[in-house]
């Protein structure tokens, strides 16, 4: 994959999906803070746009039906999506993306209702785990403040699954206190390892619960998620 | 034909909807329950033989009604 538009400026596709809520948030986010060319994508095309990166929103794709990014896992646009991410196309998904995610089985695990049964809304302080994909190097050491809004976000994987994906450096968020420390209170929502974001083997596909486009200037709390948009943007290359 | 599905979460996973139905018919003054364990029931129609038809909606559970990282599921003709 090349970076050949025009502008020559990273060219990115955002799908939505019926119930999709914040696409808006995510188009802000990256048009207000970097120079790319972002295309929208409705569920039912079959084709994706020559793009060198997807981002999957977060929201109720078709009301979280059966399990949250269940349906959407079956939609028009997954094959595609598929594919690119079998050619080793980087994709970003936000909150009901990593549930798309997820349930398309292009990561592990499962997200499911939170412990305490209720919708958190709230800011999360996220530990960035050690590691070698392009995320992990860019935001090596760091602990982010972003906020988390999900009522089926606590991300479940069988122990043996949890061993894989720490051998294999994919844990990248993992919710910690504000001075980076995982403690049994930083865990808003009974997570496995405390986990808030996974990549993929290849470190070019990230899930993750909270949702930096929400944090993206200074004046709505934090800008820290621009670190992770950015580190998005980086693994198109 | 009409066949039915069941699916629910692994012993091993977290029940949250069902401990809380659990602890407030708890607090209720029902003390002789133990646990509570909800699941999901999908009654599915589907034509042609039985044969075929079970191993439709075996297919379905499999790869899309049941996610088996957390969920079982069983099927049968109803």
């Amino acid at each position: 994959m090349t970076r050949a538009s025009s502008a020559g400026n990273p060219r990115v596709a955002l799908v939505q999906f019926p119930g999709s809520n914040c696409d808006a948030d995510c188009i802000d986010a990256f048009k207000r803070l970097f120079s790319i060319d972002l295309q929208l994508v409705w569920h039912e095309n079959h084709e994706l746009p020559a793009v060198d990166g997807v981002i999957l929103p977060g929201g109720f794709s078709y009301g979280d039906y059966l399990r949250g990014g269940a349906l959407a896992s079956c939609s028009k646009i997954m094959p595609a999506i598929k594919a690119f991410a079998n050619k080793g196309g980087a994709i970003l998904g936000i909150c009901n993306g990593f549930q798309v995610l997820t349930e398309s089985h292009l990561l592990p695990g499962i997200l499911m209702k939170n412990a305490g049964q209720k919708f958190i809304c709230e800011y999360a302080n996220l530990k960035v785990v050690a590691g070698s994909s392009v995320y992990h190097k860019s935001l090596s050491g760091k602990t982010l403040r972003v906020p988390i809004a999900h009522g089926e976000g606590r991300f479940y994987v069988p122990d043996a699954e949890l061993k894989k994906l720490q051998d294999k450096g994919q844990i990248l968020f993992q919710y910690a206190d504000a001075k980076g420390q995982v403690t049994d209170e930083s865990n808003p929502n009974g997570a496995t390892a405390h986990i808030a974001g996974i990549v993929s083997e290849n470190g070019k596909i990230l899930g993750m619960m909270p949702h930096p486009e929400r944090a993206s200037d200074p004046l709505l709390g934090s800008a820290d998620g621009k670190l992770i948009l950015e580190a998005f943007l980086a693994t198109l290359v | 034909m009409k066949y039915e599905v069941i699916v629910e979460l692994k012993d091993e996973v977290l029940d949250t909807q069902g401990r809380a139905i659990q602890q407030t018919l708890h607090r209720l003054g029902h003390e002789a329950l133990g646990s509570v364990k909800v699941s999901k029931r999908f009654v599915l129609e589907v034509s042609g033989d039985e044969a075929q038809g079970l191993a439709l909606v075996q297919k379905l559970a499999a790869e899309h009604l049941a996610n088996t990282v957390a969920e079982t599921f069983s099927c049968r003709k109803l």
